[in-house]
């Protein structure tokens, strides 16, 4: 890219820049699978246009050893929409959309990392590619609440139903979602919120 | 219809046994085998190590871009007038997150940018923090 003509760079407009007050931000991620409605969920809460970070990930090709010299590469882009949402003149929260197949974990990195918590969105169409996710979730030891994105030609299950079949424990809540609409949205945030207060309190009483 | 089932899984308690080296001096089959550094050596076990800069860290600029300043780093400045996350940042220039900390490391030695640490997850999480953040999603 040519940036000698950098005045012509997107910039955030001006009523996206934060204020100068703002001294830390928080992070939440939402992953889940391709199509199931995390860049829905983040547009829908976010006070800026969502924006979108690329990383390249590259692979080493196969049989790197027999052909030394000569390794064959590929390289993917991956993007990640994320959004922000002020809390208060000097806290600011962001929300990370990530897509939670296997061979994007390498995202992951950092990204976990002191993030509050995440929101795993699922699609009842397609259960099961939340499943790993989940999993390395609970390796990490990184809090998540369930949210299921309602399509209009998805299967219906029940709240235990689907807890059965994801194998939660009880205290992880299980909520549904229009992942469209802001107010829907915004209490799933708040239920991740409230989960990981009570967590705080069960671990400190006082 | 009945959905398909997965099965919980727990944190790792105990990080995995690091696989023993090999001798020093042992005999392989191509002769005498030196230890080349692994990556995971010089990154941390979890790559926790490898940059102070998060996502979510903000990032304020001091001063005009000087005239030695390349037009990535001039271009950088010029965005964080105001703060701006790194992740704004890379969105902005259309550049890797990666490449962004590279960047952004030569400005912060430079001091011509501060940075503004995130506030992470503690193993406890800080309860008036996620009373404030509550507060905020209210106000929505």
């Amino acid at each position: 890219m040519d940036f000698n003509g950098s005045d012509t760079i997107p910039g955030p407009r001006t009523e996206d820049h934060l204020p100068h007050t703002a001294q830390a931000a928080v992070k939440i991620v939402i992953v889940g699978g391709f199509g199931v409605g995390k860049t829905t969920m983040v547009g829908s809460v976010s006070e800026i246009k969502p924006l979108t970070t690329e990383e390249t990930m590259t692979q080493a090709g196969i049989g790197v050893d027999d052909n030394y010299g000569s390794e064959t590469k590929t390289a993917t882009t991956v993007a990640m929409d994320f959004g922000r949402i002020s809390i208060t003149e000097q806290l600011v929260l962001y929300l990370f959309g990530t897509p939670g197949q296997e061979r994007f974990w390498f995202l992951w990195n950092g990204l976990f990392e002191g993030a509050l918590g995440a929101v795993v969105l699922v699609d009842t169409r397609r259960l099961e590619v939340s499943f790993d996710v989940m999993g390395r979730l609970e390796e990490r030891g990184v809090p998540f609440v369930v949210a299921v994105n309602t399509f209009p030609d998805g299967p219906r299950h029940d709240i235990e139903e689907l807890r059965t079949a994801l194998d939660l424990s009880p205290e992880i809540p299980i909520v549904e979602c229009d992942a469209r609409r802001r107010a829907s949205s915004r209490d799933v945030l708040m239920t991740l919120m409230k989960f990981l207060h009570s967590l705080a309190v069960e671990k400190a009483p006082v | 219809m009945t959905p398909p089932q997965r099965r919980r899984r727990f944190p790792k308690t105990s990080p995995e046994p690091a696989p023993q080296p090999p001798q020093e001096g042992q005999d392989t089959p191509e002769g005498p085998k030196k230890n080349p550094e692994r990556l995971y050596v010089i990154t941390g076990p979890d790559g926790t190590e490898r940059s102070e800069l998060d996502l979510v860290t903000l990032i304020v600029a001091h001063a005009d871009p000087p005239p030695s300043a390349t037009p990535e780093q001039a271009a950088l400045l010029r965005l964080c007038t105001a703060p701006l996350s790194v992740a704004e940042l890379s969105a902005y220039l259309s550049l890797p997150f990666s490449v962004v900390t590279v960047l952004l490391t030569e400005l912060l030695t430079a001091e011509l940018v501060t940075a503004r640490a995130p506030v992470i997850r503690q193993a406890l999480a800080d309860r008036s923090l996620l009373e404030a953040v509550m507060h905020g999603l209210q106000r929505l």
